[in-house]
């Protein structure tokens, strides 16, 4: 396995960034070396931001012309060795699923950055939304497993760019950094140095000789080491289904054996990927579950709700894909019913009623374009008590 | 014309040998057109280290799989933005892209203008065929007026790109075009494309035997060879720049040239400056 090596903590740096800008500078930081993108608010901070940073890390920054090309380019860049990412809204996310599919398949490491706006189409180009929650998951075709993450503040925005890039090196996955309109150009002061993990990965190349060589053939970690080109492989990728060598197949059985180990790969690694905080969860009545600038409103209400005898706790998936049930069902166990405060018009409440099945699971949804208030939360909260003490 | 490396080269040097027999149909153009690319990267020494090739998808794409390089076989239309990602990062490889004609000009087509404009080094290969081949025959881009296909049952009623003018107008670097009959002229264009320093764009009229050339009973290969034959003759561009595209008289060789700045190494030079406190 690839080694993490914890870079010495520099002297505390701190900044006042947007989340944008903080994602910027946390990709630097993480390796990247490489960024493709389309112009799309709210997320064309980051682009710019790169375009500068970059070239100072003898790094590339290209503007493509469309959304379609941007990630195929990421994806070309990061087949020739470089870490890469790109950064889109809505719009742009949805034509990036079909090169995101093709990175999921051949599994070329790539971090996309999805800032949430308001949907469907081209929706509310400048006001919050968490309704591409289930298109993380599942926007692109057929079967695949991926990685999304979903930071809540701009620290977190900062840290978990850095992890997004360490988790699609080491499991050679395409990973999503999801977070709303809101923290994307909210401006808060991060330390940058003191305390953040900056991690560094490097993928498993491949090595040894030439002739034994299988890009797809993975010893028991699951995750195939990969070809540098000019190493001396000359090995195919391809987006068709494909054996161990690479090559496409129709057999039965190395397609079934192909994707399963495509699973198998993020599932066996559980305890790795998944992430998640809880705030007064022990001896919460009422559990919320929400991420981003929802969960940010969910915290003052629980404060609240607690001052006037409401025990009301907080469950934040910051890993949101795969989603860290077991963590969800250990935090809700005691709780009398759950609350999902969203932005949308319920897709994180599905995922919950799926891993608590049976239990009571309630909606706050509002998609107005407007965040959702702590007032709002607190009174979902109080009355949710009332129905179930 | 140049065959003197003729009997130096062994096609099979290039050719992953496990992975014949190919795909393609008996008489299929794209054989040649893949011939003369690797003889062209045999005459220039290019080490095969030090060689991508990008396809998309289609017959064309398939071709990908068969040469002994570092080879990628991405998403339909998408391989020359796949290969501006790759020859970015990697200003050390020859990066080649084999497309087709639905796979360049409709699908693709916005990411072709594009790298004609851009101008970074990349050499791409369009084989035209003038049809959908893998899919069964649909009507493409490029497939001449009322030709038939398997969606125009009638007779294509649509006029089609001259994807030559096409590069050109979006400002490419370097425009060709020939047949795959003539595989060591066309080798020594596809080598002037690989020399480019900047986007080269060349269009290998291929011959689709098996779908297209069936459907519209063209005859067998070199029957629909003769007849390229008689509709094509080289020429200088300018004397034929307004004739229609396969109207009896189509240009080959070098259509348009210039010497543009690079992009890959004004960007790389740019960005060296601002390192150095030049901005
Ligand atoms: S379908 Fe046409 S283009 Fe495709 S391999 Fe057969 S003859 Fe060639």
């Amino acid at each position: 396995m690839n080694v993490v090596s914890a870079m010495p903590a520099p002297a505390a740096d701190v900044r006042l960034l947007s989340g944008n800008h903080a994602c910027a500078l946390a990709a630097t930081a993480a390796g990247c070396r490489f960024f493709a993108g389309y112009p799309i608010t709210p997320s064309s901070e980051i682009a710019e931001r790169l375009s500068l940073e970059l070239p100072k890390v003898d790094g590339v920054f290209v503007q493509m012309e469309d959304e379609i090309a941007a990630m195929a380019a990421v994806i070309g860049a990061s087949m020739g060795g470089l870490k890469s990412m790109t950064a889109t809204s809505g719009p742009g996310f949805s034509l990036k699923q079909e090169n995101l599919g093709y990175a999921a398949g051949a599994e070329i490491p790539c971090v996309i950055v999805n800032v949430m706006r308001g949907g469907p189409s081209t929706g509310m180009p400048t006001r919050p939304s968490q309704a591409d929650i289930m298109q993380a998951r599942w926007g692109s075709h057929g079967d695949y497993p991926l990685i999304a993450l979903a930071p809540a503040s701009v620290r977190e925005i900062y840290d978990e760019t850095i992890r997004a890039f360490d988790l699609a090196e080491l499991y050679r996955t395409p990973v999503v950094l999801l977070y709303d309109q809101v923290i994307a150009q909210l401006s808060e002061t991060v330390a940058l140095g003191a305390a953040h993990p900056r991690g560094r990965v490097e993928r498993k190349w491949a090595s040894g000789p030439a002739a034994d060589y299988k890009p797809y053939a993975a010893d028991g970690d699951a995750i195939p080491a990969m070809p540098l080109p000019g190493a001396g492989y000359r090995t195919h990728t391809t987006g068709l289904t494909h054996a161990e060598d690479g090559f496409p197949t129709q057999n039965p059985e190395a397609v079934t054996r192909n994707l399963s180990r495509l699973f198998s790969k993020l599932d066996g690694r559980r305890d790795a990927i998944d992430s998640w905080e809880t705030i007064h969860c022990e001896d919460a009545e009422i559990v919320i579950v929400a991420i981003g600038i929802s969960a940010r409103a969910a915290m003052r209400a629980i404060e609240e709700c607690r001052a006037k005898g409401v025990r009301a706790g907080l469950f934040r998936p910051v890993t949101l894909w795969p989603f860290p049930q077991a963590a969800l069902r250990e935090a809700a166990a005691k709780a009398k019913a759950v609350l999902v405060p969203e932005m949308n018009t319920g897709q994180l409440r599905l995922e919950v009623e799926r891993v608590l099945a049976g239990a009571p699971v309630k909606g706050l949804n509002l998609f107005s374009g407007e965040a959702i208030a702590p007032a709002q939360i607190a009174a979902s909260i109080t009355a949710l008590a009332k129905e179930v003490r | 014309m140049s065959i003197d490396t003729a009997a130096a080269f062994d096609v099979t040097d290039y050719l992953r040998k496990q992975m014949m027999p190919h795909f393609l149909c008996p008489g299929c153009g794209h054989g040649m057109a893949l011939r003369a690319l690797l003889w062209a990267i045999h005459d220039l020494e290019i080490d095969k280290d030090a060689l991508a090739v990008v396809s998309g998808i289609g017959c064309a794409g398939r071709l990908s799989a068969y040469i002994d390089a570092n080879t990628f076989h991405v998403t339909h239309g998408r391989p020359i933005a796949y290969a501006t990602g790759l020859a970015l990062a990697r200003p050390d490889l020859h990066v080649v892209v084999i497309t087709g004609d639905g796979d360049c000009l409709a699908i693709g087509g916005n990411h072709l203008i594009h790298a004609c404009r851009r101008n970074l080094k990349l050499t791409c290969l369009m084989l035209n065929n003038e049809v959908y081949g893998m899919t069964g025959g649909q009507v493409s881009p490029t497939t001449s007026q009322s030709r038939l296909t398997t969606t125009t049952p009638l007779g294509n009623a649509e006029p089609h790109f001259d994807a030559c003018a096409l590069a050109t107008a979006a400002g490419a670097g370097f425009v060709g075009r020939e047949v795959t009959r003539h595989v060591p002229k066309l080798k020594e264009l596809i080598k002037a494309g690989l020399r480019h320093e900047g986007f080269a764009f060349i269009e290998i009229l291929s011959d689709c035997t098996e779908i297209f050339g069936r459907k519209n009973e063209m005859g067998s290969s070199p029957e629909m060879m003769m007849r390229q034959k008689s509709e094509l003759r080289p020429s200088a561009y300018r004397d034929t720049v307004d004739t229609p595209f396969r109207a009896n008289d189509l240009p080959t060789g070098i259509l348009a040239r210039n010497d543009r700045p690079e992009y890959g190494a004004a960007y790389r030079s740019a960005a060296a400056a601002a390192r150095n406190g030049a901005r």
